[in-house]
This record gives structure tokens, sequence and C-alpha cells, in this order.
């Protein structure tokens, strides 16, 4: 990056972040390949679970806040596994108290197993109810631009539409409503899920998006750590084509040499 | 005392407080405890008593997407 990297933050609830790529933390073979994915990926903020403590294995258990420390990530709590409002709301406050107070977390209540769309109705209650106790919150939604922009309103900090369905890999499905909520928006847009290759992360790019976030992509890439470093490169290339800005398209060529001065005639 | 822990029967002896319930269950690392849907604030681990039918959460991170 050159003309534009100085200044290119990513700012999400105030704070400023140099990369636009952030990643979850699932689904990778141990730690220590997690560790590694992250580091190649560059992201600054990735997302975690909360989930029971296993009673009786608890010490030998290697930790993940060991391998990604919170002074050296933003970690984003999510709250992935939640049907309803209540298990999600009770997630974030566990989430709050596990990393003392840190109140930046990713709302997701899903509507059912077999395509994990969110509910959506439920989602604008728990967003509401999480803003109303101090929470900033992440909001992972449908490529809506009408519930989009209820998000935004509500005080959602940033607004994460879906571009397929979580874990499929099928890429941008509708360019044209992720288009226009990005049109619409004040706050980060971010594409959340389904992204599959580093291509659907430049997609996203061009379109606007002010960044990704994925998992699968990167997790269940034959090579994770290559696939991140991959996803690295096509987050910075498709926000440098955004801000550059697309040549026009055309129906006919265009020569790109003069036409003038040829030696033949 | 019987308890619900992670969401299994538990009988409890010797714990009163949910700092003693750490120690008894050996729980290492970062964690966060819900009881019976009330975040218990780290600050209170040693104060916060336990009871009977107490339905107990001990939550951690772990990797997700």
């Amino acid at each position: 990056m050159t003309e534009t990297s100085p200044k290119d933050f990513l700012i999400i609830d105030g704070r400023p972040y140099t990369s636009r790529l952030l990643i979850g933390t699932g689904k990778y073979r141990d730690l220590e390949e997690t560790r590694r994915a992250v580091e190649a990926s560059g992201a600054q903020i990735v997302t975690v679970a909360i989930r029971r403590t296993n009673i009786g294995q608890s010490r030998d258990e290697p930790n993940l806040l060991d391998y990604l420390p919170p002074d050296k990530y933003t970690l984003l709590p999510n709250t992935a596994g939640c049907y309803d409002v209540d298990t999600a709301v009770r997630t974030c406050r566990l989430a709050r108290e596990l990393l003392d107070g840190h109140n930046l977390i990713k709302l997701e209540v899903l509507g059912d197993e077999k395509t994990l769309y969110p509910d959506i109705p439920q989602t604008l209650r728990a967003a509401r109810t999480l803003i109303e106790d101090g929470f900033r919150v992440m909001v992972y939604t449908n490529d809506d631009p009408i519930m989009a922009r209820r998000f935004e309103e509500l005080g959602c900090v940033a607004v994460m539409p879906l571009a397929a369905p979580i874990g499929s890999g099928l890429g941008i499905r509708n360019p044209y409503n992720i288009r226009t909520i990005v049109e619409n928006a004040k706050v980060p847009i971010l594409v959340d899920a389904g992204v599959g290759t580093a291509s659907d992360a430049a997609i996203a790019m061009e379109l606007g998006c002010d960044g990704v976030l994925m998992n699968t992509a990167i997790a269940k890439a034959k090579k994770p750590v290559l696939m991140a470093s991959a996803m690295k490169k096509a987050i910075e290339a498709g926000r440098e084509a955004y801000l550059a800005g697309r040549m026009p398209r055309r129906a006919y060529a265009s020569a790109s040499s003069p036409l003038d001065g040829t030696f033949f005639s | 005392m019987q308890v619900v822990i992670n969401g299994e029967q538990t009988t409890l002896e010797g714990a009163t407080s949910v700092d003693d319930l750490i120690r008894l269950l050996d729980i290492q690392g970062k964690i966060a405890v819900e009881i019976n849907g009330e975040i218990v604030p780290r600050s209170r681990f040693g104060v916060h008593d336990l009871n009977e039918g107490d339905r107990i959460e001990i939550v951690r991170a772990i990797g997700g997407g």
C-alpha cells in the first residue's frame, strides 16, 4: 500500500485498525495452527466463542487466551449457537465478565441449523437489550438493506451482512444488496460469512465493504496458514481497487497503444 | 448440597463460596461464572455463597467463528 495506507484505518467503535480482515478461531487443528493462521492473516480482531469449562480436565487443557493474548488482539466474543434473545444476552454478559469488562461483541441469533440464517426479530430484540446494557454490538444479519439500516439506527457499531450461509464458501451471492447496504450506511459494513476463497474477499472489498470476517475459508483450506496470507492480500487488493475506482465497463475493445505514429499505414 | 454445574447434577461437599468451588474442581485459566442466570463478578467469588439447587455455569473462551 502506498498512497492510501497511512490513513486508511478501519474504525470500529472509535478504535482504529490497520487490518480490515477479521477472522474466527474455530475449526483449526489445534491452537498452534490457530495462532499461526491469525498471524499470517494480519487480523487484529479475532472472534472467540464462550463455552462451558470441561470440569475435571481444565488443568490439562491448552487455553486459547494464552495463544491469542487480549493485550495483543481485540477479542470479539460471539453468540454463535444462540437461537434466542436470552441465551445471546447471557453469553455476552459472561463474555464481558470473562474479558474484564470488554464490551465489544459479535451478536448473532440464529434461526435454524440448516441455514444458520439470522432470526432477525430476535436479533433486533437482543441488540436493543445489549446496547441498553452498555455493550458495543457488531451484528450478524442477512443482506437486507432495510434491516441493516434498522440495526444502525438501533446503535450497532458495525453491521455485518452475510454474503452466503455460514461455512458454505459460496461467495458473494448478492453483490447488489451488499452494495446498497454499504451505500446507505454510516457505520462500518463487514461481510460476515460466505467467503470461500481470496477472490470472494476481494469482491466484498471492491463493493466498498469496510472489512470481511471469515473463519471456515481459512480454517478448512488445505493449507490454512497459506490461505490466511492469501486473504490478507485479497483484502488489501480489494480495498485499494475500491479506493482507486475501477474503470468503466464497455461492450467493445479500446486499444491500449496509441493509434497515431505507427510506421505502417 | 445438590447443585447443577454446567448442566450436570452434582453433590457438593466442602465448598461454600465460588472460590471454594473453583479450587475443589481444580479449574485453571480465565473463566466467568453465572449462578441462576446472574453473573457472579470475579471480585465476589470469595463472598458469594452457594445454595442448595443452584444452577452454576462456568465458562471460558474457546475457538469460534
